[in-house]
């Protein structure tokens, strides 16, 4: 069996013995007769390091790892640097705990003031935490931001990724609250509709997505406005790709910025671990949840970095805290913070323009297919809805054949249609073969 | 150490990406960006020296003993690490056909039938993503059952006065009003406290056991006896599991939902706050409202992702939670399997008790009976008497390369100082520590101005908080 207690039998029967006790048993005296197992647990034998890692392999080849990849959905294929895996695989990054000791924790610290930093610049906010867990719960979390007693009523488009509307949905039955969903029209928020559900006494927040599930770019600033006017504060959930050339939240009137951090560096990792980013308005920064780095001096006046602003926090206030937060998802936001430093401003617009490039020849390419055309006309980023002609599942099973993930069969009102995506990673090679192989597939 | 923005150079860069291969699209004005971020413009030479810079100024597991108490800071094997890199998991993405990702299903329903034995558990997710996010899960859990069984009266949950920030925080957040219950001069909760605390308003009851000054309570049985018979449920905070892993189980104890840490117990590391995974467990009782999907035997050899549970309480994060992490801990209890899941909890409570032993001619336990995987040092009458506190203690471990044990918690301890060395320390280790404390008592006698002073050593010293707070520089003030 594998083990990592390094002592070795004489030794632990030494130590027991130091301290006057003769076996193990001795140790678990506290424990009342009846709570003890009295049994081997139920489990398989242990193995070492050799077997472990085969029998992992074992399980990890039962996945098709796709070598090309159109699909999108809240998680996405974007190219990762070299260096984002090697600097954050150091076994001292990897290794440490939640900063509590400032003079021994200066580089985690610092990673995190900087990535706060660029949040900050990248979502033209005033103030980033060290993160959250990921971009459904950054948007649930900024909800509970900008609830009170009075204003309760959370809105959401339905034109929002469902797993985030359910992630919203679960946190609104936690504390009690309502969630109003706004409609969608034509693939975007019905901003109409909005207006006239606005409850001006009780809205507490609007959420719109940027771009939101189906690609398409809302009107961010009237959303703003509308939510504005009545008193209620505007939650941005954004992808921080587009933000390499789309307006930033910070420019079109939101109070929160969230978003899913995945596609800064983070593998797909069958959906985790993920990074949730949080902005918000210099106004609300006592509201923010979760950790917040910020520089301070030494007692030799030398600059240094600490968790601050700790009474928002569980640890101190109790039941009286901002959010129950603790553990974080510190190492994805240094992955964000080394891929957003190793991309640059120019870098991180290439890959946005990019994406979008390719997404926009993609759709006409599918569009010279009969019954492909796109299902909205706004404008998109880098995923679009179009309708099939054929059962989307069985034309996904057929690009899956060649080694391809196709785009995603929709649900719902979309039932029949598929949600395509594509990033910097799909050459233009990749998307002719798949349109020649959708062609074939359609028209047999 | 300069920052990654003083080290940015106007046209500086990495060549990342490929020039476009069709043709440019371009957006709207209205919509474009008018600034660029102000992102570092800097060479892969600086990124990787200035991470180095960073990582040299971090102290991990792998660098030193780490005694946090509550933290389980045990030695993360770099197995773990190579499994979860392999491409056939971080690869995958998540919304895959089910046929596709067999193997990733199959790792979350292993996982999830080794744990239910290890805890005594029906069922479990993996979709909340750390401790605090399992707490908030299984009190929906709670909610959810009290709800359908139109049972709104009850409000309350029990939360023992030594219990960690979190559980009251998380009892706050799921709607309810939180009684503190105190505890005994034992440390462990007062039965008759409980007793009257519990009613018909009692939503339930969160407990953590061994509790956080190291005890296991031994009235456990007739606590969630209690707490049941007043209709509420109980609930298990994990996070001090290793000490009981394989020994006892919370499921025999009563408990009808729990959470684990796996990046405690379970050896996943913590990588600096996260990214944790905080799977909860349940009773029968409280399966029905589990929150989807949830992975499972799909009867025919296979697996399936459920999304049909009609009193679900929905999705507390996105798709099926820090999956990597779970990939790791797998491969840790795959490692240690029946005899090595005991002896993990065994080595942690011999190693607490011979650490506790060693120090405890000059200092003294918050409660002076056996420990479990954690003891709590309380240092009120040296600040009495030599006007040293639990704080200068743990700065003047830091000197000696040690990382400090929890500080100032749990409440209800004077100038506490939390211990928890874990099974992967060995003899040698816990004897130098025991050194480093026992010197650091002897400064506390012939110079407590040297402790005040403490740490000399550190790549920087002690901080002024109150200014961090006061006035908040959240965020790198670009020169103009």
């Amino acid at each position: 069996m594998g083990s990592y207690v390094p002592s070795t039998p004489a030794q632990r029967q030494q130590m027991l013995e130091s301290m006057g006790l003769s076996s193990m048993e001795d140790l678990f005296r506290q424990l009342p007769e009846e709570v003890l197992l009295r049994r081997p647990l139920n489990i398989p034998s242990g193995c070492c390091e050799m077997e472990a890692l085969g029998k992992m392999e074992t399980m990890a080849a039962k996945n098709t790892v796709f070598s090309s990849i159109f699909r999108g959905a809240g998680a996405y294929d974007h190219y990762i640097p070299a260096i984002v895996k090697s600097v954050t695989s150091k076994e001292e990054f990897l290794t440490a705990y939640t900063p509590y000791q400032a003079e021994i924790s200066q580089g985690v610290l610092q990673s995190i003031f900087e990535y706060q930093t660029m949040i900050c610049q990248l979502t033209a906010m005033d103030v980033s935490n060290a993160s959250v867990y990921d971009g459904a719960t950054a948007a649930a979390e900024a909800a509970a931001m900008c609830r009170d007693r009075r204003r309760t009523v959370t809105y959401a488009s339905a034109a929002c990724r469902p797993m985030t509307l359910r992630v919203l949905e679960t946190y609104c039955f936690s504390a009690g609250t309502p969630l109003v969903l706004i409609p969608e029209k034509e693939g975007r928020t019905d901003l109409e509709a909005l207006k006239e559900l606005m409850d001006p006494a009780a809205a507490a927040c609007v959420y719109l997505e940027q771009p939101n599930f189906y690609g398409q770019l809302e009107e961010m600033e009237k959303a703003a406005g509308i939510a504005h006017q009545a008193g209620a504060k505007f939650i941005a959930g954004c992808n921080p790709i587009s933000l390499g050339i789309l307006t930033p939240p910070g420019e079109y009137g939101a109070d929160i910025a969230v978003g899913e951090g995945q596609p800064l560096g983070l593998p797909l990792s069958f959906g985790g671990p993920y990074l949730g980013f949080m902005a918000a308005k210099s106004a609300l920064t006592r509201k923010l949840p979760g950790r917040i780095v910020g520089e301070t001096t030494d007692v030799d006046g030398k600059r240094a970095f600490v968790l601050t602003l700790q009474a928002r926090e569980q640890h101190i206030r109790r039941e009286k805290a901002s959010s129950n937060i603790c553990s974080n998802q510190a190492l994805c936001a240094m992955t964000a913070a080394v891929y957003l430093s190793a991309m640059g401003a120019q870098g991180l617009a290439q890959a946005a323009a990019l994406s979008m490039s390719k997404a926009h020849y993609l759709a006409a390419e599918l569009e010279k297919i009969p019954g492909f055309q796109r299902k909205h006309q706004g404008e998109f980023f880098h995923e679009f809805v179009t309708g099939s002609p054929i059962e989307p599942e069985a034309l996904m099973k057929s690009l899956e054949k060649e080694g391809i993930l196709g785009g995603l069969p929709l649900n719902g009102a979309y039932k029949g249609c598929i949600l395509w995506c594509c990033t910097e990673k799909n050459t233009k090679a990749q998307i002719d073969r798949l349109v020649s192989i959708v062609k074939e597939v359609a028209e047999k | 150490m300069k920052l990654i923005f003083e080290r940015s150079i106007q046209g500086r860069g990495c060549a990342i990406l490929p020039p476009c291969d069709v043709p440019v699209t371009s957006l709207p004005e209205a919509m474009v960006r008018k600034e660029p971020p102000k992102l570092p413009q800097v060479g892969e030479i600086d990124l990787s020296r200035h991470y180095t810079q960073l990582m040299k100024q971090t102290h991990g597991v792998n660098d030193g003993f780490y005694p946090l108490g509550s933290c389980t800071m045990k030695y993360n094997p770099r197995v773990n690490e190579e499994a979860a890199a392999l491409p056939g998991f971080r690869r995958i993405h998540p919304l895959q056909p089910e046929e596709t990702v067999q193997g990733c299903l199959e790792v979350l329903v292993t996982a999830e039938e080794l744990l239910c034995e290890i805890t005594g558990m029906d069922r479990m997710t993996f979709q909340p993503a750390a401790g605090a996010h399992g707490e908030l899960t299984g009190l929906l859990l709670i909610k959810a059952y009290h709800h359908h069984r139109q049972d709104t009266a009850r409000t309350k949950i029990l939360v023992p006065d030594s219990a960690h920030g979190t559980n009251p925080a998380s009892a706050a957040m799921a709607g309810y009003q939180v009684v503190s219950i105190p505890s005994g001069p034992d440390g462990c909760v007062d039965v008759e406290a409980l007793r009257k605390a519990a009613g018909p308003d009692t939503a339930g009851l969160m407990l953590t056991n061994p509790n956080t000054v190291g005890l296991f309570d031994r009235n456990i049985l007739e606590i969630t006896q209690i707490v049941h018979e007043a209709g509420g449920l109980c609930y298990y905070d994990g996070a001090n599991l290793n000490a009981v892993m394989g020994i006892a189980r919370p499921g025999d104890m009563g408990f009808d939902v729990v959470h684990l840490n796996l990046h405690k117990t379970f050896s996943t590391p913590h990588g600096g706050g996260g990214p944790g995974s905080g799977p909860v467990g349940c009773k029968e009782l409280l399966v029905p409202y589990l929150p989807i999907p949830l992975a499972q035997r799909d009867g025919a050899g296979g697996y399936r992702l459920d999304w049909d549970r009609p009193l679900t309480i929905g999705a507390v994060k996105d798709f099926y939670g820090n999956f990597l992490v779970v990939a790791r801990a797998l491969t840790y209890i795959l490692t240690l399997g029946r005899e090595g899941i005991p002896e993990a909890a065994e080595n942690a409570v011999l190693n607490c008790n011979y650490l506790m032993t060693r120090l405890k001619d000059v200092y003294d336990m918050a409660f002076d009976t056996g420990c479990m995987h954690e003891f709590v040092i309380t240092l009120a009458r040296q600040k009495k008497e030599l006007g040293v506190t639990a704080m200068d203690v743990a700065k003047g471990l830091l000197d000696h390369g040690i990382h400090p044990p929890t500080m100032y918690f749990p409440l209800i301890v004077e100038e506490a100082l939390m211990v928890e060395p874990t099974e992967t320390e060995s003899r040698e280790t816990l004897d130098e520590a025991a050194e480093a404390f026992h010197e650091i008592y002897r400064t506390a006698l012939s110079d407590p101005e040297l402790l005040h002073q403490s740490p000399l050593h550190t790549p920087v010293r002690r901080l002024d908080e109150v200014a961090a707070a006061r006035n908040p520089r959240l965020q790198y003030h670009f020169p103009d």
